[in-house]
């Protein structure tokens, strides 16, 4: 058999990603734009939610979205319907953003002329949390449907998510679903995981969920 | 799940380590997975097949997998127990305050090169 030569290399496949996601978020606090990573399942809710925060907060700040869709153009549609300037990231089929495909985004963005920048990522609880995509923050949405044992079962999500809302909250009285284990859930795997029960389709438990969005978006790009 | 993704980000770094060490062509890949790692090793090997063929540093390298036992710790009694056979309730005192010490990992381990013997380093 032939001579081999055996190189060491010890480095975690996701190290790349983590490093390019640092340096996305170092240019985005010099640029003052805040950028939220906004993820949940399909059908959580995320675009109703965030039309519904764009229509309360954009007389107050400029606001970008970028929808990663595997397909189709229907949530930046209604996105721009609801007043942001949004545009379509193009996954080529995979299941979640990494910071790469994040940057350029950006660039097509022009993320400096935003205050605050919302990632509206790949519906999936698994994979996008796997991924460092240089946001400031990251928001989970899960939904009343879904059962409140989703922290147990998707941890990793909830491990690396600084709030989380639990939207749909109108229709609590039809589903088997105990708020009070659902926070403890959460708060089990992520002790400092902020929690916002709401209802886009009503704005209910909108103030407390954009107050924490106003005062992170402050914090950041006053350089906190 | 996103298994072709990560196959992506391997090979990826792989070039990286290739340009590093000047090496043109890679003989075997190992890689280091934990048991709770979400990525599961047969479609992950599936994944390997089908991409590295389309790189010419990776065509035809042969793909390890080492797997990396999860392992839980439990605050309550500060005893360790295996994660996949008990998952986050601990054994002992039946508690869920339970951390994991290891079993996500995922790490390129080494790679293996044909060529003249020559001092390994890492560059």
């Amino acid at each position: 058999m032939d001579k081999v030569r055996v190189i060491e290399v010890k480095q975690s496949i996701f190290a790349d990603n983590n490093a390019h996601a640092d340096r996305l978020r170092a240019r985005l606090r010099s640029e003052k734009s805040f950028l939220v990573n906004l993820m949940s399942s399909p059908g959580a809710g995320k675009t109703t939610t965030l039309a519904r925060t764009i229509a309360d907060l954009g007389g107050e700040m400029r606001i970008g979205v970028m929808e990663a869709d595997i397909d189709s153009t229907v949530d930046a549609e209604a996105i721009a319907a609801a007043g942001a300037h949004a545009i379509q990231l193009h996954t080529g089929g995979m299941c979640h953003l990494d910071a790469a495909m994040t940057e350029q985004g950006l660039d097509e963005l022009g993320s400096a002329d935003f205050d605050l920048v919302v990632l509206e990522n790949v519906g999936n609880l698994v994979c996008p949390a796997e991924f460092d995509t240089g946001a400031a923050k990251n928001v989970a949405i899960l939904s009343v449907p879904e059962g409140h044992d989703k922290p147990l079962k998707y941890p990793l999500m909830f491990q690396v998510c600084h709030a989380l809302l639990i939207n749909k909250i109108d229709v609590l009285p039809y589903f088997d679903f105990d708020m009070d284990k659902v926070v403890s859930y959460a708060k089990m795997r992520n002790p400092s995981i902020r929690i916002f029960p709401i209802c886009a389709k009503t704005g209910e438990g909108f103030d407390a969920w954009e107050d924490w969005l106003r005062e992170q978006t402050a914090a950041w790009n006053s350089g906190e | 799940m996103h298994e072709l993704g990560v196959v992506f980000h391997v090979i990826d770094s792989l070039k990286k380590v290739a340009a590093d060490n000047g090496v043109e062509q890679i003989g075997k890949v190992t890689l280091q997975l934990g048991e709770v790692s979400t990525v599961i090793p047969s479609y992950l090997a599936d994944c390997w097949k089908w991409a590295s063929a389309r790189e010419l540093l990776v065509n035809g390298a042969e793909l390890v997998i080492e797997p990396i036992k999860a392992i839980s710790w439990c605050d309550d009694c500060k005893k360790q127990y295996g994660t996949i056979e008990h998952g986050r309730s601990c054994p002992y005192c039946g508690g869920g305050n339970t951390w994991l010490l290891q079993g996500n990992e995922f790490m390129i381990k080494e790679i293996e090169v044909p060529g003249p013997e020559e001092e390994s380093d890492n560059g």
